[in-house]
This record gives structure tokens, sequence and C-alpha cells, in this order.
């Protein structure tokens, strides 16, 4: 972490980082405060412009952070030119908000641990809660200095995992955590006849996920629950502990990035990987097994 | 990335594609927001009573869209929250391109032409996903009124 305070909302010390977590109050405060840059990454890639908090910069997840040709993430040449045009450095405090609980939000704040970007953290309740508070929002986008982001490697080993480590993973039995809603884990259609698909051509799991929808970590407001409940979820009910090996999975890997970020930084579990391949990936794919049913 | 040109689409949607088109690239998510503003207030029947509209489900924001047929006119009305920019922005463009158009001419208008606007680009391929389900419900609606 840098010399940027950590917030000392009592909430946030229960958790095992206790600095991955900023509250609203506090944004507000340190709005202009050298050192941190306030990041938007939402769903809709059009909130940013209806307004958004003042001097944020916006991250769009498909647009930035994507390769525009094959289906993988930019590479260090790319990210170091999208931070040098979002004046963000190495040593940069970046505070991540969204829409969506902060879907995408965690979703950015993961891909930029790919490139070892160490000071992340997210603003608690996301673009909700500070909209919910009547909060200062401006329509002005700022003008930044660009920096000189050093070109650094993209570790994948750590945090992310491709088809061929989770189809060994389904072979060892490892831990999965399966965070999409009810219907799309037991496999049930949801859509209409007649109509397009979202574009998987198989419904289902993957065999020996266990199902533990995002939402279950998130209050109505888009905070997080606090330690006790987390902990009454994922370990007591589900069985995790924190020494296991587990992979992520939801659709195409947002919903799954925001309970990477519950489980690694504030239940402190220290082998998550989030498999963004996700059910667009495995669902799709030629002769991998499938599960159906609520189990 | 390149886009279908705009040829084969109906006037009022040619026009939002030469509107893109003759956009600076930095100004087209401002110009897309623009859209987004226009869209129409829904009429008390359907504010009412939202169920009497088709939710869109390709679209992951609550989208509801109904397209009527009156004296071979149709008229879209859609509503969409205001947290979901993108989404009203489409359901707008399908108003100023689709309405007063005769059911026959909303059914001659090709599934792609959401693609052929120039803001794939912009907004990704997976977000179009959203207006082209929006279309086809459309086109479904107004099939459904003229040949029952």
């Amino acid at each position: 972490m840098s010399n940027i305070p950590l917030d000392p909302t009592a909430k946030f010390q229960e958790y095992a980082t206790p600095g991955a977590l900023v509250s609203t109050a506090w944004l507000a405060e340190n709005l202009n405060t050298p050192g941190i840059v306030v990041v938007e990454s939402d769903e809709d890639t059009l909130l940013y412009e209806t307004g958004h908090v003042p001097g944020s910069v916006k991250v769009d997840w498909h647009t930035d952070l994507n390769d525009p040709v094959s289906r993988d993430y930019v590479g260090p040449e790319g990210f170091a030119a999208l931070m040098s045009r979002k004046g963000i450095s190495r040593d940069t405090t970046v505070i991540f908000y969204g829409d969506k609980s902060n879907w995408w939000a965690a979703y950015a704040l993961w891909v930029f641990r790919l490139f070892g970007h160490t000071d992340v953290r997210l603003l608690d309740g996301g673009r909700q809660k500070w909209e919910a508070e009547g909060r200062e929002m401006t329509k002005e986008v700022p003008t930044r200095t660009a920096t000189s982001y050093p070109l650094s490697p993209r570790n994948d080993s750590e945090l992310r995992a491709y088809r061929e480590q989770v189809i060994e993973h389904v072979s060892a039995k490892g831990c999965m955590v399966d965070v999409r809603s009810p219907q799309e884990f037991s496999g049930e259609l949801t859509h209409m006849p007649d109509y397009p698909q979202e574009g998987t051509l198989r419904g289902g799991h993957i065999p020996g996920a266990k199902s533990v929808p995002w939402k279950r970590a998130a209050n109505d407001d888009g905070t997080f629950k606090g330690l006790a409940d987390l902990r009454a979820i994922y370990e007591g009910e589900k069985g995790l502990a924190a020494d296991d090996d587990v992979i992520a999975y939801c659709r195409i890997g947002e919903r799954s990035s925001h309970t990477w970020f519950v489980l690694t930084y504030l239940l402190g579990f220290t082998n998550v990987r989030n498999y963004d391949g996700s059910w667009s990936e495995w669902g799709n794919a030629v002769r991998l097994p499938i599960a159906v049913g609520a189990e | 990335m390149s886009e279908t040109p705009a040829a084969q689409l109906p006037p009022g949607l040619a026009a939002v594609a030469a509107d893109f088109a003759d956009t600076p690239r930095e100004m087209r998510l401002e110009l897309l927001l623009e859209y987004a503003d226009r869209l129409q207030p829904l009429p008390q029947k359907y504010a009412a009573q939202i169920d009497l509209m088709e939710r869109v489900q390709e679209c992951q924001s609550p989208l509801y869209a109904i397209a009527e047929v009156s004296n071979d006119t149709v008229q879209i009305h859609a509503t969409a929250p205001q947290e979901s920019p993108t989404t009203r922005a489409f359901a707008s463009i399908m108003q100023l391109g689709l309405n007063g158009l005769t059911a026959e001419e909303v059914l001659a208008v090709s599934a792609s032409a959401p693609l052929q606007l120039g803001i794939t680009d912009l907004v990704s391929p997976l977000r179009m996903r959203g207006a082209t389900g929006l279309l086809a419900r459309i086109q479904r609606q107004v099939r459904a009124a003229v040949r029952p």
C-alpha cells in the first residue's frame, strides 16, 4: 500500500484486508488528495457521461480492458498506455466504483491486479450508494496529466483460471463457486420461445461447483455484508476454507470478480482464481462435462 | 471493425447513422447520450401498467417496449431506468427510426440494422445484443398485429 491512509471505518477493520474498501464519506473527503485516482467502471458505458464522482476517470471493461481482437485482456503495452492516458502512476492509489453493486468495478480492480498494480481499493456501495446519499456528481471530465506507467507483465497464473486449468480442477475435485443465479446454475432456460439466447448452447453448471449467487455477499444498498455474515455463507454453509484452492466463475467473469474480491480481500482466502471464460466458454465448448439441476 | 454501409436503412435510422458518421469519434458517446435524453415519456396507460408492455430479455437492464399499429402506422413506446442510458438510447433511436413507418416498412428492416448505425465499436458488440433484441421484439409485435 502507498502512503495514502486507510479508511478507519469500523466495519472494514474486521476484514482480512481492512484497506481494500473505502466508504463514501472517506472518498468525499479525499477527492482532492494527491496520489489518489478514482476510476468508474460500469456495465452501462454511458453512465459515466451522465454524471460521475468529481475528478474520476472512466475505464470501460470492454473498450479499454479487453483486447480488441482476441478474447483476452490488453497486454503490457496496452495497459501502460491506458494508465498513462488516465493519469495513473504505478504507485497511485486507485479507488474503483461502479454500477450494479460494483461488478465491473471489482472486475477492473481484478484486471489491475493481473498487472500487479498494488494499491487498489473499492468504494463500498459503489455508484448506487454515492448517488443515494446525494453526493456531488459532475459531467466535467477531468484533464489529467499523462504519466509514464512502466511496462508491467500481466501475471495471470495466480488470479486467473483458463479453461484447461478448470478441467484439471474438476478432475481433482477442487473447490469451485458458481456465482450466477439459481436458474442459470440449474440449467433452466429463462428465454422465451423463438427469441435469441444470450449465446450459450447449453445450460447448467460445471460439475462439482457450489452455487453461491454473488448477491448473497451484498446488502441491498450495494455495500458488502459484514465479516460474520460472509463467513457464515462461504465457510459455514459451503464449507470453504481460507487455504482452499478456489475458482469462481459466472457468465463472463464480472459477477465472479465480485466474489473473488470478497473471498480474497474480505475473508482472506489465499488462493482464489477468477475463471473469466466462465459459462460463456464452458457452456459452448464441445464435450466438456456439465451438470444440471439445483445440486 | 468495419461497419456495413447504411444504404438499406429506413430514412430515420439512416439519419441516425449519418449523425454518428458525421460526429468526431471522441464526441460520439455524448451524441449517444443526447439520443438517450430524447426517449419519449410513456403514455399514461403504460406508465400505470408496465406489464402491458414486453420485457426485452436480451437487455440486462429492465427495458420494456411495445409497438402499436394503428391505421397501418407503427408507434413504439418504451421505458428503461435512468441508470441505463445506453438502453434508453437504443429505445430512443428505434422510436426515431421506426415511428410513423407502415407495418410492412418496419418488417422490412434488416435484423442487423442496429449494427449498421456506427455505434457497435463505441459500446461493444456484446452490448448491441440489447438493441438487436429490441428490434426483433418490435418486429414480432408488429407482425402479430397485422397478421393475427
